[in-house]
Protein backbone atom coordinates (compact mmCIF):
# COMPACT_ATOMS: atom_id res chain seq x y z
CA UNK A 1 0.00 0.00 0.00
CA UNK A 2 0.87 3.84 -0.81
CA UNK A 3 1.76 5.26 2.63
CA UNK A 4 1.20 8.76 1.22
CA UNK A 5 -1.85 8.37 -1.31
CA UNK A 6 -3.36 5.16 0.23
CA UNK A 7 -2.74 4.95 3.83
CA UNK A 8 -3.54 8.17 4.83
CA UNK A 9 -6.44 8.70 3.02
CA UNK A 10 -7.83 5.59 5.27
CA UNK A 11 -6.64 6.81 8.31
CA UNK A 12 -9.09 10.17 7.45
CA UNK A 13 -11.59 8.28 6.85
CA UNK A 14 -11.46 6.08 9.43
CA UNK A 15 -11.60 9.29 12.13
CA UNK A 16 -14.36 10.09 10.22
CA UNK A 17 -15.73 6.83 10.98
CA UNK A 18 -16.38 6.11 7.20
CA UNK A 19 -14.36 3.13 6.55
CA UNK A 20 -15.94 -0.06 5.82
CA UNK A 21 -14.54 -3.73 7.28
CA UNK A 22 -12.48 -4.57 4.63
CA UNK A 23 -10.54 -0.99 4.62
CA UNK A 24 -9.87 -1.10 8.27
CA UNK A 25 -8.33 -4.85 8.21
CA UNK A 26 -5.82 -3.43 5.54
CA UNK A 27 -5.02 -0.37 7.25
CA UNK A 28 -4.65 -2.34 10.47
CA UNK A 29 -2.31 -4.73 8.25
CA UNK A 30 -0.25 -1.69 6.85
CA UNK A 31 0.01 0.30 10.13
CA UNK A 32 1.40 -2.77 11.86
CA UNK A 33 3.70 -3.86 9.06
CA UNK A 34 4.43 0.47 8.49
CA UNK A 35 6.42 2.62 11.24
CA UNK A 36 5.92 5.60 9.54
CA UNK A 37 2.19 5.25 8.83
CA UNK A 38 1.53 3.97 12.83
CA UNK A 39 3.44 7.30 14.06
CA UNK A 40 1.35 9.20 11.53
CA UNK A 41 -2.22 7.88 12.68
CA UNK A 42 -0.76 8.59 16.53
CA UNK A 43 -0.44 11.98 15.71
CA UNK A 44 -3.51 12.17 14.11
CA UNK A 45 -5.55 10.61 16.91
CA UNK A 46 -4.23 13.10 19.57
CA UNK A 47 -4.38 16.21 17.33
CA UNK A 48 -7.85 15.48 17.64
CA UNK A 49 -8.12 14.89 21.30
CA UNK A 50 -6.08 17.59 22.19
CA UNK A 51 -8.21 20.10 20.04
CA UNK A 52 -11.37 18.52 21.97
CA UNK A 53 -9.37 19.00 25.06
CA UNK A 54 -9.83 22.84 25.04
CA UNK A 55 -12.84 23.53 27.58
CA UNK A 56 -15.77 24.52 26.13
CA UNK A 57 -16.18 28.72 26.59
CA UNK A 58 -19.45 30.16 27.84
CA UNK A 59 -20.96 33.24 26.72
CA UNK A 60 -19.98 36.17 28.98
CA UNK A 61 -22.71 36.79 31.70
CA UNK A 62 -25.58 39.01 30.90
CA UNK A 63 -25.78 37.40 27.15
CA UNK A 64 -28.77 36.88 26.70
CA UNK A 65 -30.56 39.96 28.51
CA UNK A 66 -27.99 42.24 26.63
CA UNK A 67 -29.51 40.80 23.17
CA UNK A 68 -32.85 40.89 24.28
CA UNK A 69 -32.32 44.63 25.26
CA UNK A 70 -31.12 45.06 21.64
CA UNK A 71 -33.75 43.11 19.90
CA UNK A 72 -35.70 45.27 17.67
CA UNK A 73 -38.87 47.03 19.07
CA UNK A 74 -41.64 44.34 19.13
CA UNK A 75 -42.54 43.43 15.41
CA UNK A 76 -46.20 44.88 14.47
CA UNK A 77 -46.77 43.01 11.31
CA UNK A 78 -49.30 44.59 9.09
CA UNK A 79 -52.45 42.99 8.93
CA UNK A 80 -52.34 43.80 5.19
CA UNK A 81 -49.64 41.84 4.22
CA UNK A 82 -50.73 39.04 6.51
CA UNK A 83 -53.91 39.15 4.91
CA UNK A 84 -52.24 38.98 2.18
CA UNK A 85 -50.08 36.20 3.13
CA UNK A 86 -53.25 34.13 3.93
CA UNK A 87 -55.17 35.01 0.72
CA UNK A 88 -52.39 34.14 -1.97
CA UNK A 89 -54.92 33.04 -4.73
CA UNK A 90 -57.16 36.56 -4.72
CA UNK A 91 -53.86 38.55 -4.58
CA UNK A 92 -52.51 36.90 -7.43
CA UNK A 93 -55.32 37.16 -9.11
CA UNK A 94 -55.73 40.65 -8.48
CA UNK A 95 -52.12 41.13 -9.27
CA UNK A 96 -52.39 39.54 -12.19
CA UNK A 97 -54.76 42.38 -13.55
CA UNK A 98 -52.47 44.93 -12.66
CA UNK A 99 -50.07 43.58 -14.26
CA UNK A 100 -51.69 43.01 -17.54
CA UNK A 101 -52.46 47.20 -17.25
CA UNK A 102 -49.05 47.48 -16.32
CA UNK A 103 -47.55 45.97 -18.61
CA UNK A 104 -45.36 44.04 -16.14
CA UNK A 105 -46.15 41.24 -17.52
CA UNK A 106 -44.62 41.87 -21.51
CA UNK A 107 -41.51 42.96 -19.70
CA UNK A 108 -41.13 39.46 -18.45
CA UNK A 109 -41.47 37.83 -22.37
CA UNK A 110 -39.91 40.55 -24.19
CA UNK A 111 -36.95 42.19 -22.18
CA UNK A 112 -34.28 39.88 -22.54
CA UNK A 113 -31.39 41.83 -21.88
CA UNK A 114 -28.83 41.23 -18.65
CA UNK A 115 -29.70 44.12 -16.15
CA UNK A 116 -27.91 43.87 -12.58
CA UNK A 117 -28.99 46.80 -10.25
CA UNK A 118 -25.40 48.20 -9.34
CA UNK A 119 -22.61 48.20 -11.93
CA UNK A 120 -19.96 49.65 -10.06
CA UNK A 121 -16.78 46.91 -10.24
CA UNK A 122 -18.84 44.33 -11.59
CA UNK A 123 -17.84 42.11 -14.39
CA UNK A 124 -20.92 41.14 -17.29
CA UNK A 125 -19.40 38.30 -19.47
CA UNK A 126 -21.53 35.94 -21.82
CA UNK A 127 -24.31 36.19 -19.95
CA UNK A 128 -23.01 36.24 -16.70
CA UNK A 129 -22.32 38.28 -13.75
CA UNK A 130 -19.76 38.32 -11.74
CA UNK A 131 -18.72 39.93 -8.15
CA UNK A 132 -14.71 40.17 -8.32
CA UNK A 133 -12.69 38.70 -5.86
CA UNK A 134 -11.95 41.80 -4.39
CA UNK A 135 -15.03 43.60 -4.49
CA UNK A 136 -18.15 43.71 -1.96
CA UNK A 137 -21.49 45.07 -2.83
CA UNK A 138 -23.11 47.17 -0.72
CA UNK A 139 -26.50 47.07 -0.40
CA UNK A 140 -29.07 44.56 -1.91
CA UNK A 141 -28.10 42.97 -5.93
CA UNK A 142 -30.91 42.06 -8.21
CA UNK A 143 -29.82 40.68 -11.62
CA UNK A 144 -32.03 39.54 -14.56
CA UNK A 145 -31.88 37.49 -17.33
CA UNK A 146 -28.41 36.89 -16.77
CA UNK A 147 -26.48 34.20 -14.30
CA UNK A 148 -24.46 35.29 -11.13
CA UNK A 149 -21.38 34.44 -9.78
CA UNK A 150 -20.19 35.60 -6.65
CA UNK A 151 -16.39 35.49 -5.64
CA UNK A 152 -15.93 38.48 -3.36
CA UNK A 153 -19.21 39.23 -1.25
CA UNK A 154 -22.43 40.89 -1.15
CA UNK A 155 -23.51 42.44 1.78
CA UNK A 156 -27.36 42.28 1.03
CA UNK A 157 -29.92 39.97 -0.44
CA UNK A 158 -29.44 38.66 -3.47
CA UNK A 159 -32.53 38.10 -5.95
CA UNK A 160 -31.86 36.41 -9.40
CA UNK A 161 -34.79 36.89 -11.74
CA UNK A 162 -34.55 34.37 -14.71
CA UNK A 163 -30.80 33.26 -14.18
CA UNK A 164 -29.00 31.22 -11.46
CA UNK A 165 -26.78 31.73 -8.40
CA UNK A 166 -23.35 29.58 -10.05
CA UNK A 167 -22.22 27.63 -7.33
CA UNK A 168 -17.77 28.01 -7.33
CA UNK A 169 -16.58 24.57 -6.78
CA UNK A 170 -13.05 24.55 -8.92
CA UNK A 171 -12.06 25.87 -5.63
CA UNK A 172 -11.36 23.08 -3.78
CA UNK A 173 -8.10 22.26 -5.14
CA UNK A 174 -6.18 25.37 -4.03
CA UNK A 175 -3.81 24.45 -1.21
CA UNK A 176 -4.12 25.11 2.18
CA UNK A 177 -2.62 28.06 2.42
CA UNK A 178 -4.73 29.62 -0.56
CA UNK A 179 -6.67 32.51 0.74
CA UNK A 180 -9.78 32.05 -0.72
CA UNK A 181 -12.66 32.05 1.48
CA UNK A 182 -16.34 31.31 0.13
CA UNK A 183 -17.97 33.42 -1.57
CA UNK A 184 -20.24 35.09 1.42
CA UNK A 185 -23.82 37.06 1.24
CA UNK A 186 -25.41 38.42 4.39
CA UNK A 187 -28.65 38.00 3.33
CA UNK A 188 -31.09 36.19 0.99
CA UNK A 189 -30.53 34.59 -2.11
CA UNK A 190 -33.63 34.27 -3.75
CA UNK A 191 -33.85 33.13 -7.44
CA UNK A 192 -37.25 34.01 -9.81
CA UNK A 193 -37.62 31.45 -12.56
CA UNK A 194 -41.08 31.45 -13.57
CA UNK A 195 -43.40 34.32 -14.16
CA UNK A 196 -45.60 33.43 -11.44
CA UNK A 197 -42.75 33.67 -9.31
CA UNK A 198 -41.88 37.39 -10.74
CA UNK A 199 -45.33 38.24 -10.19
CA UNK A 200 -45.15 37.63 -6.55
CA UNK A 201 -41.82 39.14 -6.26
CA UNK A 202 -42.94 42.26 -7.53
CA UNK A 203 -45.96 42.25 -5.62
CA UNK A 204 -43.72 41.57 -2.45
CA UNK A 205 -41.75 44.36 -3.18
CA UNK A 206 -44.22 47.28 -4.45
CA UNK A 207 -46.48 45.73 -0.65
CA UNK A 208 -43.54 46.30 1.02
CA UNK A 209 -42.89 49.52 0.05
CA UNK A 210 -46.28 50.82 -0.18
CA UNK A 211 -46.45 49.58 3.65
CA UNK A 212 -42.95 50.72 4.58
CA UNK A 213 -44.18 54.46 3.21
CA UNK A 214 -47.42 53.62 5.39
CA UNK A 215 -45.81 52.91 8.40
CA UNK A 216 -44.10 56.45 8.45
CA UNK B 1 -35.26 20.04 23.04
CA UNK B 2 -35.78 20.77 19.06
CA UNK B 3 -39.74 20.85 19.46
CA UNK B 4 -39.64 22.75 22.35
CA UNK B 5 -37.74 25.43 20.41
CA UNK B 6 -39.68 24.88 17.41
CA UNK B 7 -42.90 25.72 19.69
CA UNK B 8 -41.16 28.40 21.03
CA UNK B 9 -40.32 29.68 17.67
CA UNK B 10 -43.86 29.36 16.38
CA UNK B 11 -44.87 32.02 19.06
CA UNK B 12 -41.54 34.65 18.41
CA UNK B 13 -43.27 34.06 14.29
CA UNK B 14 -46.87 35.47 15.91
CA UNK B 15 -44.82 38.52 17.53
CA UNK B 16 -44.28 37.09 21.02
CA UNK B 17 -40.56 38.54 21.64
CA UNK B 18 -40.63 37.68 24.99
CA UNK B 19 -40.45 33.78 23.50
CA UNK B 20 -36.80 34.29 21.83
CA UNK B 21 -35.27 34.67 25.66
CA UNK B 22 -35.28 30.91 25.77
CA UNK B 23 -34.32 30.23 22.21
CA UNK B 24 -31.12 32.78 23.28
CA UNK B 25 -30.29 31.27 26.69
CA UNK B 26 -30.38 27.82 25.06
CA UNK B 27 -28.10 28.66 22.13
CA UNK B 28 -25.95 31.09 23.70
CA UNK B 29 -23.18 29.06 24.33
CA UNK B 30 -22.83 27.34 21.66
CA UNK B 31 -23.09 30.47 18.90
CA UNK B 32 -20.53 32.45 21.57
CA UNK B 33 -18.08 29.27 21.27
CA UNK B 34 -18.50 29.10 17.22
CA UNK B 35 -18.00 32.92 16.90
CA UNK B 36 -14.92 33.23 20.23
CA UNK B 37 -13.00 30.02 18.38
CA UNK B 38 -13.06 31.77 15.06
CA UNK B 39 -12.45 35.02 15.54
CA UNK B 40 -10.39 34.60 18.63
CA UNK B 41 -10.88 36.98 20.98
CA UNK B 42 -13.42 37.55 23.59
CA UNK B 43 -14.78 41.47 22.93
CA UNK B 44 -15.54 40.58 19.07
CA UNK B 45 -16.90 37.07 19.60
CA UNK B 46 -19.10 38.33 22.27
CA UNK B 47 -20.20 41.44 19.62
CA UNK B 48 -20.57 38.69 16.75
CA UNK B 49 -22.70 36.23 18.67
CA UNK B 50 -24.86 38.99 19.71
CA UNK B 51 -25.54 40.24 15.99
CA UNK B 52 -25.80 36.53 15.32
CA UNK B 53 -28.80 36.41 17.52
CA UNK B 54 -29.85 39.63 16.24
CA UNK B 55 -30.44 38.62 12.36
CA UNK B 56 -31.91 35.19 13.87
CA UNK B 57 -35.15 37.43 15.34
CA UNK B 58 -35.19 40.17 12.52
CA UNK B 59 -35.26 37.45 9.83
CA UNK B 60 -37.51 34.25 12.19
CA UNK B 61 -40.17 35.12 9.12
CA UNK B 62 -37.31 33.74 6.47
CA UNK B 63 -36.42 30.45 9.02
CA UNK B 64 -38.20 27.52 7.40
CA UNK B 65 -39.64 25.27 10.64
CA UNK B 66 -39.25 21.86 8.99
CA UNK B 67 -35.74 22.64 9.31
CA UNK B 68 -33.16 22.35 12.25
CA UNK B 69 -33.23 26.08 13.69
CA UNK B 70 -29.40 25.68 15.11
CA UNK B 71 -28.37 24.98 11.52
CA UNK B 72 -30.19 28.06 10.32
CA UNK B 73 -28.33 29.87 12.98
CA UNK B 74 -25.38 28.94 13.27
CA UNK B 75 -25.08 29.35 9.50
CA UNK B 76 -25.93 33.21 10.54
CA UNK B 77 -23.13 33.23 13.27
CA UNK B 78 -20.31 31.51 11.00
CA UNK B 79 -20.89 33.85 8.03
CA UNK B 80 -21.22 36.95 10.12
CA UNK B 81 -17.68 35.64 12.01
CA UNK B 82 -16.30 34.97 7.95
CA UNK B 83 -17.14 38.27 7.13
CA UNK B 84 -15.53 39.58 10.11
CA UNK B 85 -12.22 37.77 9.56
CA UNK B 86 -12.62 39.17 5.36
CA UNK B 87 -12.90 42.46 6.28
CA UNK B 88 -9.83 42.38 9.29
CA UNK B 89 -7.40 40.11 6.36
CA UNK B 90 -5.18 42.70 5.30
CA UNK B 91 -3.24 42.91 8.79
CA UNK B 92 -4.85 39.36 9.66
CA UNK B 93 -1.93 37.24 9.07
CA UNK B 94 1.07 40.14 10.75
CA UNK B 95 -2.33 40.13 13.52
CA UNK B 96 -2.07 36.04 14.30
CA UNK B 97 0.72 36.50 17.09
CA UNK B 98 -1.41 39.25 18.96
CA UNK B 99 -4.27 37.16 18.67
CA UNK B 100 -2.84 34.54 20.14
CA UNK B 101 -2.01 36.91 23.06
CA UNK B 102 -5.56 37.70 23.26
CA UNK B 103 -6.61 34.53 24.24
CA UNK B 104 -3.46 33.58 26.28
CA UNK B 105 -4.58 37.18 28.74
CA UNK B 106 -7.94 35.38 28.66
CA UNK B 107 -6.45 31.94 30.04
CA UNK B 108 -4.00 33.53 32.21
CA UNK B 109 -6.28 35.55 33.59
CA UNK B 110 -8.56 32.69 35.03
CA UNK B 111 -5.26 30.98 35.87
CA UNK B 112 -4.27 34.61 37.97
CA UNK B 113 -7.91 34.37 40.06
CA UNK B 114 -7.82 30.82 40.85
CA UNK B 115 -4.42 30.20 41.23
CA UNK B 116 -4.60 27.05 39.85
CA UNK B 117 -1.68 24.26 40.69
CA UNK B 118 1.14 23.88 38.61
CA UNK B 119 -0.25 21.22 36.13
CA UNK B 120 -3.60 22.93 35.54
CA UNK B 121 -1.41 26.00 34.68
CA UNK B 122 0.79 23.86 32.39
CA UNK B 123 -2.61 22.64 30.83
CA UNK B 124 -3.98 26.37 30.55
CA UNK B 125 -0.49 27.13 28.48
CA UNK B 126 -1.42 24.10 26.43
CA UNK B 127 -5.10 24.86 25.79
CA UNK B 128 -3.71 28.60 24.47
CA UNK B 129 -1.10 27.20 22.26
CA UNK B 130 -3.93 24.88 20.45
CA UNK B 131 -6.51 28.05 20.44
CA UNK B 132 -3.78 29.39 18.45
CA UNK B 133 -2.90 26.90 16.35
CA UNK B 134 -6.98 26.45 15.83
CA UNK B 135 -7.04 30.47 14.86
CA UNK B 136 -4.05 30.17 12.40
CA UNK B 137 -5.66 27.77 10.01
CA UNK B 138 -6.89 29.76 7.46
CA UNK B 139 -10.79 30.17 7.87
CA UNK B 140 -12.26 27.71 5.55
CA UNK B 141 -10.53 24.98 7.37
CA UNK B 142 -10.68 26.46 11.12
CA UNK B 143 -14.96 26.93 10.44
CA UNK B 144 -14.57 22.86 9.65
CA UNK B 145 -12.38 22.47 12.49
CA UNK B 146 -14.23 24.30 15.52
CA UNK B 147 -17.91 23.14 14.25
CA UNK B 148 -16.57 19.45 13.72
CA UNK B 149 -14.64 19.09 16.92
CA UNK B 150 -15.59 21.34 19.23
CA UNK B 151 -19.44 21.55 18.49
CA UNK B 152 -19.56 18.12 17.26
CA UNK B 153 -21.68 19.08 14.50
CA UNK B 154 -21.90 16.17 12.08
CA UNK B 155 -20.41 16.38 8.44
CA UNK B 156 -23.88 16.57 6.96
CA UNK B 157 -24.56 19.53 9.73
CA UNK B 158 -21.52 21.07 8.75
CA UNK B 159 -22.55 20.63 4.90
CA UNK B 160 -25.98 22.34 5.70
CA UNK B 161 -24.45 25.20 7.99
CA UNK B 162 -21.63 26.54 5.23
CA UNK B 163 -24.20 25.66 2.65
CA UNK B 164 -21.14 23.11 0.48
CA UNK B 165 -21.34 19.76 -0.23
CA UNK B 166 -20.38 17.08 2.30
CA UNK B 167 -17.09 15.99 0.11
CA UNK B 168 -15.63 19.56 0.38
CA UNK B 169 -16.73 19.65 4.12
CA UNK B 170 -14.62 16.06 4.44
CA UNK B 171 -11.76 17.65 1.79
CA UNK B 172 -11.46 20.70 4.47
CA UNK B 173 -11.34 18.92 8.15
CA UNK B 174 -8.37 16.58 6.10
CA UNK B 175 -6.35 19.25 5.56
CA UNK B 176 -7.56 21.06 8.95
CA UNK B 177 -6.65 18.01 10.60
CA UNK B 178 -3.04 17.59 8.82
CA UNK B 179 -1.93 20.73 9.32
CA UNK B 180 -2.95 20.64 12.87
CA UNK B 181 -0.82 17.29 12.99
CA UNK B 182 1.63 19.31 11.94
CA UNK B 183 1.94 21.83 14.51
CA UNK B 184 0.80 19.79 17.63
CA UNK B 185 2.77 16.85 16.84
CA UNK B 186 5.57 17.68 19.41
CA UNK B 187 3.57 19.09 22.44
ZN1 LIG C 1 2.98 3.39 5.62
Amino acid sequence: MNCKEEAIALMHKYLDDHLTQTEEKKLRMHLQACQECQTHFHELKRTISLVKSSSPVSAPQGFTSNVMANLPKQKKRNHYTKWFRNHPFFTAAAVFFLMMFGGIFSAWTEDQQVTVSKQENLVIKNQVVIVPEDVTVNGDLVVRNGDLRIEGAVNGDVTIINGDLLKQDSREDSPLDGEKYMAYVSGEVNEVNQVFEWVWYHIKNTWESVFSLAKE
Amino acid sequence: METVIKEKIKQIKKGNQAAFEDVVSFYQNKVYQICFRMIGNAHEAEDLAQEAFIRAYTNIDRFDERRKFSTWLYRIATNLTIDRIRKKKPDYFLDAEVKGTEGLSMYSQIAADQALPEEEVESLELQTYIHKEILALPPKYRSVIVLRFLDELSLQEIAEVLEIPVGTVKTRIHRGRETLRKRLRHV
